[in-house]
């Protein structure tokens, strides 16, 4: 039994399925409101939620037992009062590499850190009061921080990225944090613009191969890129892609090797190329790629798929992926992505999706 | 004193209690203070920058009012979801 965990526009919707088959919705929580995102801590079960109503500001919820309707809302998911800037938004939530150590990234570019599973968080004093903060310019959806790739076993080292202001990388828990942009070109600023543009960068997503932790795979405003030093220089592996524009990305976590991604055809045209959906595979770090799209819909299907809406369990040829978009479309493959089958439809537009099992 | 109304989930973090007696000079004061004595409902009305949600209307005696529209001890505040969203 897969579970899938979408965060969607009026809610969060909990499926379980079998690979292959559609999925039963089993519950719909938070009705009305914007979910961001939520996922299963998978050592404690716990799940955790983060909303934003339009009347009542971003949250963070947690529940053991989601079908319950028993939600409690974690404290400290807040900027310092009586300042300039206000939370606008929690994007992602990822347990960490220590006990009940949970990260939740959002809008203004800002990292919270929970000790006990998520019911308490603290803002990163490092990354709030870096100098270069000032500098920091949002994209079209907020400055929002929205990747947090941690470091197997290792709390220290710490890799998180923010639109538009680049990747920032710490190894000393979050103390201290330097850009690592090095070979990042972007399209939308001038050949010749100024040094201190050089963290006006859109990221789109970051995700870390865990079995070789110094190598990590960007999503790009414009690019597909690789990293095989921890994140402090980056190779552009975007040829073979139809377009090297789109949102989200997966790996295959025992293939340091492999990346996954769905392009979508322009920044002024965010819908898949041609009215085709296919995820493109890698399993050579980016010197090719391989459409992947038996059993996804090849004509006329203009969907939008999500920095957030892509995730996976399992590996190797046991690798599940499910991928949502914003016409409330579920799609899923439990074989590495060499079919795929359509898990849901007709949900409201999804905004995330979390595998667990 | 002046009273608050609430409705929905603000009601519930207000201990589910719709009807509030505050002591305040103003609309920002008597929310400041509904915070303080349900601190459940701590950034619920107010942001961190101590600006009412921009999605929260404010009424005082009915009419429409803001942060700074000064109350005395017979008023009533309503504090309502906007006609917004999505």
């Amino acid at each position: 039994m897969t579970e899938l965990l979408l965060g969607t526009k009026k809610g969060l919707f909990v499926l379980e399925g079998e690979p292959g088959s559609s999925f039963e919705v089993t519950t719909r929580a938070f009705a009305g409101d914007p979910v961001e995102y939520a996922v299963r801590d998978p050592r404690s079960g716990r799940v955790l939620v983060s909303t934003t109503s339009p009347f009542y500001g971003p949250k963070v919820w947690y529940s053991d037992d989601p079908t319950s309707d028993d939600w409690e809302q974690a404290t400290g998911v807040a900027l310092p009062e009586s300042g300039d800037l206000a939370l606008e938004r929690i994007w992602v939530i990822v347990p960490g590499e220590a006990d009940g150590l949970v990260y939740a990234g959002g809008d203004p570019g800002v990292l919270f850190e929970s000790r006990d599973g998520g019911a308490t968080f603290e803002l990163n004093r490092g990354l709030w009061e870096h100098p270069s903060r000032s500098r920091w310019a949002p994209g079209a959806g907020g400055l929002c921080l929205h990747s947090i790739a941690t470091w197997p076993d290792d709390p220290a080292r710490l890799a998180v990225a923010i639109s538009a202001a680049g990747v920032w990388l710490t190894d000393d828990g979050g103390k201290t944090w330097r850009s690592g942009n090095q070979g990042i070109v972007a399209r939308y600023l001038p050949e010749d613009a100024p040094p201190e543009e050089e963290i006006a960068l859109c990221v789109h997503r970051l995700r870390r191969a865990p079995t070789r932790p110094e190598r990590m795979f960007m999503q790009f405003h414009g690019g597909v890129y690789r990293s095989d030093d921890a994140g402090r220089s980056w190779i552009d592996i975007a040829a073979g892609l139809p377009s090297d524009f789109g949102f989200p990305l997966v790996i295959d976590p025992a293939d340091a090797d492999s990346a996954y991604v769905i392009p979508l055809t322009a920044d002024l045209d965010r819908v898949t190329p041609e009215g085709q959906v296919r995820v493109y595979e890698t399993r050579d770090a980016g010197e090719s790629w391989t459409p992947r799209g038996d059993g996804l819909p090849a004509g006329h299907a203009y969907l939008t798929v999500l920095r957030e809406a892509f995730d996976r369990v399992g590996k190797h040829d046991d690798l599940e992926m499910y991928f949502g978009a914003t016409s409330g479309d579920v799609f899923g493959s439990a074989d590495a992505g060499a079919t795929w089958f359509h898990a849901a439809t007709l949900l409201p537009p999804v905004l995330s999706v979390a595998v667990a099992r | 004193m002046p009273h608050v109304r609430l409705r929905g989930p603000l009601k519930r973090l207000a201990g589910d209690c719709s009807d509030h007696v505050v002591e305040g000079g103003s609309v920002g004061d008597l929310l400041v203070a509904l915070e303080r004595e349900h601190p459940e409902m701590s950034g619920w009305i107010l942001d961190e920058c101590g600006e009412l949600r921009r999605h929260l209307n404010v009424f005082v005696n009915g009419e429409p009012g803001a942060q700074d529209t000064p109350v005395d001890a017979e008023d009533r505040i309503d504090v309502l979801p906007a006609i917004s969203g999505g």
